[in-house]
Formats: C-alpha cells, sequence, structure tokens
C-alpha cells in the first residue's frame, strides 16, 4: 500500500523544495538539527551572561565591558569604553544601554536571562534536537518506509518551530524586555506586568509557546500514525529499536501534554490583554494563582520525561551496539519506559510542595515520584548489564552513551532527595534543584544527543566527523560539565537560592563566592568546548572522512539504506525477520545479524 | 519462534493514516478541553457561590441554550447520516446531509452569538470576575472548533459538489464526521457542567 511507484523515480528537486520547503523526513530532520545547535549556542551564551554576574556581580562583563576608569573617571580608556560613550551619546535609548549598562547585567535584566535561558533550552535546543531532529531522521529509516505519513505536515511542524522561534527572538527587543518570570511562569508573577515590569514580552512568551505548541501537535501525529501504520513487513511492535520505542512514547506524551500548556497560555493572554483575572485574586470572584502551578506542571512533568526519554532511547542503541551484545531485557526496557511515561502524570504535584498543598496529598505525590526510581533503576541496571563482559568498543558515540548513564544516576539520584516532602523544605528553590535538573537534562539528554550525532553523521552526510575532535569535546565537555554543576549541589545544601542575581547581598552566602567564581569559569570552559563541537559538524559535512554504509556494524535498518539516503530511502522495502540487537549471537561466524538479515537456522529470539 | 510465513505483511492496516491521525488529534484536543475544564472546575468549587455574589442578577440562557443543544445533537446525527449515505454512493444524499449539517451549525453559532450580545449588554462580560472570564473562554473555545468544523463541512460538501467522493474513497467525509462529533459530544458536558450547575 505505501510502496508507491512514483517515489522510486528520480527525483529532481529545486534548491528551495530541496533545502527549504523540503518533504523528505531526512531533510526535516537536519533542519531541526541546525535549528537546534543554533538555539543551544542562544541558550549557552544567555546562561554565560548570568553566570559571569553571580560570580562577579555588579562588574563589567569581559570584552564589551567598560573599564573601571570609564566607570569611575568617564576616561575613555579602551575600545569598550569608546563604543559605550557613543551609546550613552546617542538620541535613542540602546538595547544595551537599557539591559546592561557599562556591560554589567541589571537585575531586572538578569531575571530575563535565566527565564529566557531555560525556555530556550527546554523549548527551543532539547526538544527540537531530540524529538525534532532524530525523530524525523529516523523513524522512517529505523521502521523501513518511504517517508512520514504526512509530509506536508511534517514541513508545517519545522516551519511553526520556526514561527515560534520568531516570536521569541522578537521578545528580547520590545520595549521592557522579554518575560521575566521563570520558565515557569508563575503566576501572578507572570500575569500581571505590574510586578515585573515586563509588557509585551511575557505575551510574545506565551504566543511562542502556543505556536511551538502547534509544531509539536502536528509533529506527534504524524509520528504516531507513521510507527502504528507504516512499518516495514515483519517489524513487529517487539522488533522495534528501543529509540523508536521511545519516540513513539515522547510524541504521546507530547501530544497529551502540551494542549494543557496551551489551555494555561489561553487563559494567561487572556490576563494580560482582556482583564480577566483568573490568576489574581480579587475581592469580586477572583481567581487562583496556584491554578497556573497544576496547570503548567501538568504538562511540565510530562515535558520532563519528554526531554529525557529520546535520550534513554538512542542511549541504548549506543550501549548495545558498542558492548556488542544484544541490550539487557529488551522487554522490560520497553515496559519500563511505558511506566515512566504513564507515572509522569501523576506526579505534577511534587513542584508544588512548597506552594501549599494538603499535607496528605504531598504524600501521594511524594510516593508516586519515588515509584519512578523503580523503572529507571530497572533501565539502569540493564545498560549495566548489557555492557557487563561485552567486547565494549570505547568509540566516541559510546563514551557519550556512557557519560549519559553515569550522569543520569546522579541526576536521579539527587530527584529521589528531593521528592521526599521534608528534605523539599529545605532544599527547594536552591541551587541544588538546578544541579538535579542540569545533570538529568545536560548531563542525561545532551550527552545522548552529542553521541546521537556523532553516531549517525555517517548516515546523515556520508562521512566521519572528525575523531580527535569528537574526543577532545567530549572529554572537555565531560569535565567541565561536572565541574560547572557538582558544586551546586553543595551551594545548594549551603541555602543558595536560585534566581537571585547578587548573592553577595547575603552575608550567609558571602563564603561561596569562590565556588560561585570556579562554576563560572567552568561554565565559560564549558561553553567554548561547544564550539569545538560546531566547528567539527561544519568541516566534517564537507571535509570528514568518507564512511561506508555501515561503518559501525549495526543491525538495525537505517544502515540498510545507501549512504547517502536517497529520496524514499530503500530501493526496496526491506522485510524485517529478527530483533533489533543481534549482536555476539552464540554459532554466527559474524557478531551481528542485520534485522533484514532472512532466517537460515532456528532463529534466536531477539528479546 | 517465528518464521518466515509468520511474517506480518501489512497489506492494510486496520485504520487508514488519515483516520488514526484524526483520532489522535483528538486526543490532543481534549485534553486542551481538559485543562480549561479544570480551570473551570478550580472557580467552581473554590467559590462559596456560584455564581459569586458580585453576579447574582445574571442568569444564563438555560433554555434557549437548551434549544441550541438539541438542534447540535441533531447535526450530529445528519452528519452521521451523510456519511452513511457515502458509503452507499448516494453523492446526492451526501450533499443534502451536508449542507443541512452546515447549516445546523451555523444556525447554533448564530444563536449563541445572539445570546452572548444579550448577556454583555446584561453586564457579563470577559472583566467580571472568573464567572465571566470562564464562561467566555470555554464556551469560546467550543465554538470556534464548531466554527471551524462548519468551515471543513462545506469544504468537504465543496468536494463532493466537485464529485470527489465515492463508496470507495470518501476520507475527505469519514475524518470530517469523526471532527464533527467530537465536536457535538463535547457540547453537552459543557451545557450541563457551565449552564446547569
Amino acid at each position: 500500500m505505501h510502496d508507491n511507484e512514483h517515489t522510486e523515480q528520480h527525483h529532481e528537486e529545486s534548491f528551495i523544495s530541496k533545502y527549504i520547503f523540503s518533504l523528505d523526513h531526512k531533510m526535516i530532520g537536519k533542519q531541526f538539527l541546525i535549528y537546534g545547535l543554533l538555539m543551544f549556542f542562544l541558550g549557552g551564551g544567555l546562561a554565560l551572561l548570568f553566570r559571569w554576574q553571580l560570580a562577579y556581580p555588579e562588574k563589567p562583563l569581559p570584552v564589551i565591558g567598560a573599564s573601571q576608569q570609564y566607570m569611575e573617571e568617564g576616561e575613555v580608556v579602551t575600545g569598550a569604553d569608546r563604543m559605550w560613550e557613543r551609546i550613552y551619546e546617542s538620541e535613542k535609548e540602546e538595547w544595551l544601554e537599557v539591559n546592561m549598562p557599562n556591560g554589567v547585567v541589571e537585575p531586572a535584566f538578569y531575571n530575563m536571562l535565566f527565564t529566557m535561558h531555560a525556555t530556550v533550552m527546554v523549548f527551543f535546543v532539547v526538544v527540537p534536537l531530540l524529538v525534532g531532529a532524530f525523530g524525523n531522521f529516523l523513524i522512517p529509516l529505523m521502521i523501513g518506509t518511504r517517508d512520514m505519513a504526512f509530509p506536508i505536515l511534517n514541513m508545517l511542524s519545522f516551519w511553526f518551530a520556526v514561527l515560534a522561534a520568531i516570536i521569541m527572538m522578537t521578545g528580547f527587543f520590545v520595549p521592557g524586555g522579554h518575560a521575566a518570570a521563570g520558565w515557569t511562569g508563575y503566576t501572578p508573577l507572570s500575569s500581571d506586568a505590574q510586578w515585573t515590569g515586563v509588557e509585551w514580552g511575557q505575551i510574545l512568551w506565551g504566543l511562542s509557546l502556543f505556536v511551538q505548541g502547534l509544531s509539536s501537535l502536528v509533529g506527534s501525529i504524524n509520528y504516531i500514525t507513521t510507527i502504528i501504520n507504516m512499518r516495514a513487513p515483519g517489524m513487529t511492535f517487539f522488533r522495534m529499536p528501543l529509540v523508536i520505542w521511545s519516540l513513539f512514547i515522547v510524541a504521546i506524551l507530547l501530544l497529551l501534554a502540551f494542549p494543557v500548556l496551551s489551555s494555561a497560555i489561553v487563559l494567561l493572554v487572556f490576563d494580560r490583554l482582556a482583564g480577566t483575572t483568573f490568576f489574581t485574586a480579587t475581592p469580586e470572584g477572583g481567581g487562583d494563582p496556584l491554578l497556573w502551578q497544576h496547570l503548567f506542571w501538568f504538562f511540565g512533568h510530562p515535558e520532563v520525561y519528554i526531554l529525557i526519554l529520546p535520550g534513554m532511547g538512542i542511549a541504548s542503541e549506543l550501549i548495545a551496539v558498542f558492548s556488542r551484545k544484544p541490550i539487557f531485557g529488551y522487554r522490560s526496557m520497553v515496559y519500563a519506559m511505558i511506566a515512566i511515561a504513564f507515572l509522569g502524570w501523576i506526579v505534577w504535584g511534587h513542584h508544588m510542595f512548597q506552594s501549599g498543598m494538603r499535607p496528605g496529598l504531598g504524600s501521594i505525590f511524594m510516593t508516586t515520584t519515588m515509584l519512578i526510581a523503580v523503572p529507571s533503576a530497572i533501565k539502569t541496571f540493564n545498560w549495566l548489564g548489557t555492557m557487563f563482559r561485552g567486547s565494549i568498543r570505547f568509540t566516541t558515540p559510546m563514551l557519550h552513551g556512557i557519560a549519559f548513564v553515569s550522569m543520569f544516576v546522579i541526576g536521579g539520584l539527587s530527584g529521589i532527595y528531593m521528592a521526599n516532602t521534608p528534605v523539599d523544605i529545605y532544599v527547594h528553590d536552591t541551587y541544588y534543584i538546578v544541579a538535579h535538573i542540569h545533570y538529568v537534562v545536560f548531563g542525561g539528554s545532551l550527552f545522548a544527543i552529542f553521541g546521537g550525532i556523532i553516531f549517525w553523521f555517517p548516515k546523515m552526510y556520508g562521512r566521519y566527523m572528525n575523531d580527535a575532535l569528537s574526543k577532545i569535546h567530549f572529554w572537555l565537555t565531560f569535565i567541565a560539565f561536572n565541574c560547572t554543576f557538582f558544586p551546586m549541589h553543595i551551594l545548594g545544601v549551603g541555602g543558595h537560592m536560585r534566581r537571585i542575581s547578587n548573592p553577595q547581598q547575603y552575608e550567609f552566602l558571602q563564603g561561596f563566592e569562590g565556588m560561585n567564581i570556579f562554576i563560572t569559569m567552568s561554565a565559560f570552559t564549558l561553553g567554548f568546548a561547544q564550539l569545538i563541537l560546531v566547528f567539527n559538524f561544519f568541516w566534517s559535512i564537507y571535509k570528514g572522512k568518507v564512511a561506508e554504509q555501515n561503518p559501525w556494524h549495526v543491525t538495525t535498518l537505517e544502515w540498510e539504506a545507501p549512504t547517502p539516503v536517497p529520496h524514499g530511502n530503500f530501493g526496496q522495502i526491506p522485510t524485517v525477520y529478527r530483533g533489533p540487537y543481534e549482536y555476539s549471537v552464540p554459532g554466527e561466524e559474524s557478531d551481528w545479524i542485520p534485522q533484514a538479515q532472512p532466517e537460515h537456522a532456528p532463529a534466536t529470539s531477539g528479546d | 519462534m517465528e518464521t518466515q510465513n509468520h511474517i506480518d505483511v501489512r497489506e492494510r492496516p486496520p485504520l487508514s493514516n488519515a483516520r488514526l491521525a484524526i483520532l489522535v488529534l483528538l486526543g490532543a484536543e481534549t485534553m486542551l478541553f481538559s485543562g480549561l475544564i479544570g480551570a473551570f472546575l478550580v472557580f467552581r468549587v473554590g467559590n462559596v457561590t456560584w455564581p459569586p455574589p458580585s453576579h447574582i442578577g445574571i442568569e444564563l440562557p438555560r433554555i434557549v441554550t437548551g434549544i441550541n443543544t438539541a438542534l447540535l445533537l441533531i447535526s450530529g446525527y445528519t452528519m452521521f447520516q451523510a456519511w452513511r449515505a457515502i458509503q452507499k454512493e448516494k453523492v446526492k444524499q451526501l450533499r443534502n446531509w451536508l449542507l443541512i449539517t452546515g447549516v445546523l451549525g451555523l444556525l447554533f453559532l448564530g444563536i449563541q452569538g445572539s445570546e452572548w450580545v444579550q448577556l454583555i449588554r446584561k453586564g457579563l462580560t470577559l472583566q467580571s470576575g472568573v464567572y465571566g472570564g470562564i464562561f467566555y473562554v470555554l464556551i469560546g473555545c467550543h465554538a470556534v472548533h464548531v466554527l471551524s468544523a462548519v468551515i471543513w463541512v462545506f469544504t468537504v460538501l465543496g468536494m463532493a459538489i466537485a464529485g470527489r467522493f465515492s463508496a470507495e474513497q470518501y476520507t475527505g467525509v469519514d475524518t470530517c464526521t469523526i471532527y464533527w462529533v467530537f465536536v457535538v459530544a463535547l457540547w453537552p458536558i459543557l451545557y450541563v457542567l457551565v449552564y446547569l450547575t
């Protein structure tokens, strides 16, 4: 039914239909990849700005900041001083003058920086990279079909995401600045301009996320339909690679979670624009500020698993391939992901222990939250079981896979502490939380993304990424990441609040100055290490070593397709005869049996 | 365990891509309305008297809206008849049923619109506390869905007039019917919640 002959014909396309309004899932995947990497730099840049402020409060930034003499005596010393003088002399109010006079981050600007750092990283980096880039590129190739079920919807999904990014970027330049109520947009801080002074920024923030919701909606409809209906002959559900399982589950989560955020945003925008009082308690029948938190976290907690599940899927692929062993407990891996996705819906209250909740209710949320440790532990032990006595090949993607597992364990363990209501009284709203989220989303998801990019790069562009550069990038990132985020646990236990622009104004935090400087230095190292990745990425597209069709000896279907993958993916749709992880099967000559290789002996079950 | 003969060659999946996609979309729509209904319930339960004391004089038009509810339910039936007609290759009947459905939908919107105008005249506006606010947002969100469903029905009608459907090929009618039934079935829930309780 889907083997349309016409897709196999030679396909001539113009530049616009090939690279811009492409309908090909591989090109859309690559578009999302570039989009995510660009936004990654924006999000990282914002973080470095506020990290500077935390280490050196109210000191001018390096390079663009004014010199000491200029700030004290008005004496122009450096090029930056000349720039500031020009800015101050100009008639109109320059953007830099408002937000960071002399290169010093203003407190209001600081609020905007951390808000936008998280917003950009969550909605414009990790989700587009994991779900947009890997989902689009891998799903049709790995289940053995020619394209997505609805290529036009697929294209729309990317362009909705671009529109959302444009709206979000506009917010930086509107009067009053961008949203500054935190990425969670807690009301009434976000619903009334009088608290933050932010007018249009918050509204554009909401509209942008609404559009991003449309993008996710269209994308997940496509993923779900494609995976259910368009698998190659023989590709049963339990022969799907784990990364496809994870993307399938995530598509369902996105589909059901994002509309709840959309409903909350509708109410928020009405509060802002139409004078309703949904999130403000007023004497004449007003609303409820806590409602936002319920709606937001009912979306937000599944969103957390949207950020990590595809990372788990990618890590499973990497670890099985480079341990040359079948994944340990394939079915339990699938059921664990389903369990995590299900439990994700009934734990949102653990974000609100301190917001005001019946203590009994808090205990229920505590219990459901701790239950998530069970499927997570199953997955972790299965990864270790896969590596145990395997012939591990320490390629760079494998290093990222191992980094994923180890960092995820640290992030997961700190999560168990926070899930305890009594502990949360103490650590909530501190850097302990910041450390936890970064161990899971940077240490987890981003290492999986980096590993995935290096692993599938030969299939995407027909070349290897430069391995020496990849290794340097990995080790720098791994070390700088831990130096940046591990000390935050200590800051958090020491009572260092998150979201404060100047810790030095509190006496009990002054002792942390050295640690804050250390963290900032590590963060800058971490940021610059990413430049290596981007250089390597673009350089390797043109100059990398040419790769053969299946360089890592992988069993799954995407490696059956010729490189570069043509329009329509496969000459003939492959038939699947076995599970996805048939590595080192006893009695076989080769240590891997492709899924599409017909049976010639009694089959060894793939699971 | 599995041999080549047992390989599951999917000629035709149980649900076509289009039908599956529209059902998946309805999952998302359900969650959107769940969010708004959840907000409504929080306000409803959070206020001792409903409507709040400041809105005592204002009555929602229960009876007219009840009639309107009936109209919408009938449109669900007519849409179903349109769907049945095309399965029996009765293209003319398909057109008639689609036209009736679309007109009923427009009638529903018209009556609701005129009721809104009267409510606003009586002083129930978006700004009058959460009572007015959630009323207009929740009911308005449904109205937007009815409007898009009406546009969809008339588009399908245009395609039917152009002779695009047959008993073998009626995906357009099929998906539109599923969406219409969802929008119709959602309404009684909102009517009972917002108008009657």
